[in-house]
């Protein structure tokens, strides 16, 4: 082949690789556009006030209400419960295979816990019915353990490979020094980590928990399967919650096309585009500082 | 006392390991031994009969295996390509800083929206309906960034001093990344693509939308037509059935089948992985 004509398939594969580049921020920039345009539809015809501080969902009542406060409050309420089992787990299995664990556990739990990771999230809201649901009706005495509770376990469930991983490299990535010194002035193994190691890897773990909160967010079939949906105001964790990402799987099948009631599960998407946007945006924040702190 | 305390304390983080473990057991356990019952070659073979409380699973096996090529197929090409652009030819501008924070934002957007997206894009703006391609574009959208990270990663584990032998005997940048750099990236670069593929083949909730069904007689197989999948039919199967506790048998060798499949691409991965570290990385 010519040199000119190498040349210019070399120019040509160049300009296709960057446009591929550019194609992916015009993805992110489609879903954004996408969300904003419909959901100003909606908005248009109901007042956003309205919709933020509504305490009832009810698209097909009469009247008609949208109100996303109790949506809100189902997946903040979910994600709270799954958090306060996975987080103190979590650590524990991180701090256990970082700091006590011989390299032969660690050939264990490792894959181990990207089995668990690997596993399909409509497969955990599959137990949550049949194995969950009937143990945690039984316990505490309900017709049906399909409630918030149920849901909270199987997230803390599919969030716990999430946490454990990135902590665990939070807490590898201590600088020795810090331990020895730690060792150096008498304290004892559990001293340091807890005292020493765990503080000085805080952001990376904070970092952690802002991943595990957001894949708990934005999970859809766990908490639709698992929750029990109902549309009333959500009474605590043995009740039945319907969450923000329930209801748009659940009603966006039903809907008729371009009607407010489609638009608004359109306004739902964008809530929690924005609420997970958030738990992503602080979870890099506390990335960057971690990375700073050690590489210093 | 003094002696006991090491012992609650080492105790305590073996206790949630131990939970982490006994999850995993349980859920690896009940879905083997409920599934494995209604497993039969019948079962992976044939067409459900009876609304779907006798038969088998073929059709939704044959949807999920032609959704997760279809979602290589649209994803790989794109997400190799700009993993290149970033990692051998892009310098550290806003364009590329840009880039990178859209690739780590779509990582994090939930996948329901996804859905929506491939709804109202796919779907509706492009006229492609709820069919097979609509939901493997959406699947492949969702991979995207998954795709593009463990490429780049790959790439960057091959040593600059490949690159500048290739460009010193000649070579255009384009040719040193075709013949050299890629080759070399080659095992990386699919460990990570089947993983994300594992993945995808297991979402339900970016395909509700845009094309899969509860049962289809006459899978064609054609990219224009509604499919079934097995995650899908699990959920419907699980929670939609008309006599829910009579097929809750098929739901669980469903759910074995589906487990199997997500679990067999992640042995594809780390096979590929374990075969390329055995052979020793490239010149270091």
């Amino acid at each position: 082949m010519k040199l000119l004509q190498r040349e210019r398939i070399d120019f040509a594969m160049k300009l296709i690789f960057q446009v591929t580049g550019l194609l992916v921020i015009a993805v992110l920039g489609g879903i954004f556009f996408m969300l904003i345009w419909n959901s100003s539809a909606f908005f248009s015809e109901v007042k956003p006030w309205d919709f933020i501080t509504g305490t009832q969902w009810n698209p097909s009542g009469d009247p008609i209400r949208y109100g996303i406060l109790p949506l809100l409050v189902s997946t903040f309420l979910v994600t709270l419960g799954a958090m306060i089992i996975a987080i103190p787990i979590g650590i524990g299995t991180a701090a256990f295979m970082s700091e006590y664990a011989g390299s032969r556990i660690k050939n264990i739990m490792k894959p181990a816990i990207e089995m668990l990771a690997a596993i399909p999230s409509v497969a955990i809201g599959f137990l949550g019915i049949v194995v969950l649901s009937p143990g945690l009706a039984s316990i505490a005495g309900l017709s049906n353990g399909l409630n918030a509770l149920n849901g909270a376990i199987l997230l803390a469930v599919m969030a716990l490979p999430t946490i454990i991983t990135v902590t665990e490299d939070a807490l590898q990535g201590v600088p020795h020094s810090f331990k020895e010194a730690s060792y150096g002035v008498g304290a004892s193994k559990w001293e340091t980590l807890t005292k020493v190691v765990i503080p000085s890897a805080a952001p990376g773990i904070l970092a952690a928990v802002m991943l595990g909160v957001g894949r708990a967010i934005g999970e859809t079939m766990t908490v639709l399967m698992a929750t029990g949906n109902a549309a009333a105001f959500p009474q605590g964790f043995f009740h039945s919650v319907r969450t923000m990402t329930a209801t748009i799987a659940i009603e966006m099948g039903e809907v008729p096309f371009q009607t407010t009631h489609y638009f608004a599960l359109f306004a739902i998407a964008s809530v929690l585009f924005l609420i997970t946007l958030i738990v992503n945006v602080i979870g890099e924040y506390f990335v960057n500082k971690f990375r700073k702190f050690h590489s210093s | 006392m003094k002696r006991l305390t090491p012992v609650i304390e080492w105790g305590t983080l073996l206790l949630s390991t131990g939970i982490v473990v006994f999850f995993l057991v349980v859920i690896l356990l009940d879905l083997t031994i409920k599934g494995m019952p209604a497993l039969s070659w019948e079962f992976i073979s044939t067409f459900p009969t009876e609304g779907m409380t006798k038969g088998g699973i073929l059709p939704a096996i044959i949807g999920t295996v032609l959704l997760t090529l279809i979602t290589a197929a649209a994803a790989a090409p794109f997400g190799i390509c700009c993993a290149i652009y970033l990692n051998e030819y892009a310098a550290e501008t806003w364009i590329t800083k840009l880039i990178r924070a859209s690739i780590r934002n779509l990582a994090g957007i939930p996948s329901i929206i996804y859905g929506l997206f491939g709804l109202a894009l796919f779907v509706q703006g492009l006229g492609m309906g709820t069919s097979l391609l609509s939901a493997g574009l959406t699947l492949g959208l969702l991979s995207l960034p998954y795709i593009i990270t463990t490429t780049e990663e790959a790439l960057r584990r091959i040593p600059n001093s490949t690159r500048e032998a290739a460009l010193a005997v000649g070579a255009t940048q384009f040719e040193s990344i075709r013949d050299v750099v890629l080759p070399s990236a080659l095992p990386g670069i699919l460990t990570g693509l089947v993983l994300t593929l594992s993945r995808a083949a297991g979402e339900t909730a970016p395909i509700l939308f845009t094309g899969v069904a509860f049962y289809i007689n006459n899978p064609t197989g054609y990219l224009n037509q509604e499919f079934m999948a097995l995650p899908y039919h699990l959920y419907m199967l699980s929670t939609q059935h008309h006599s829910i506790e009579e097929v809750r048998p098929l739901a669980y060798g469903t759910a074995l089948v589906l487990l199997c499949v997500v679990f067999f691409l992640n042995l594809t991965a780390f096979y590929i992985r374990y075969k390329h570290n055995k052979n020793g990385p490239r010149a270091h």
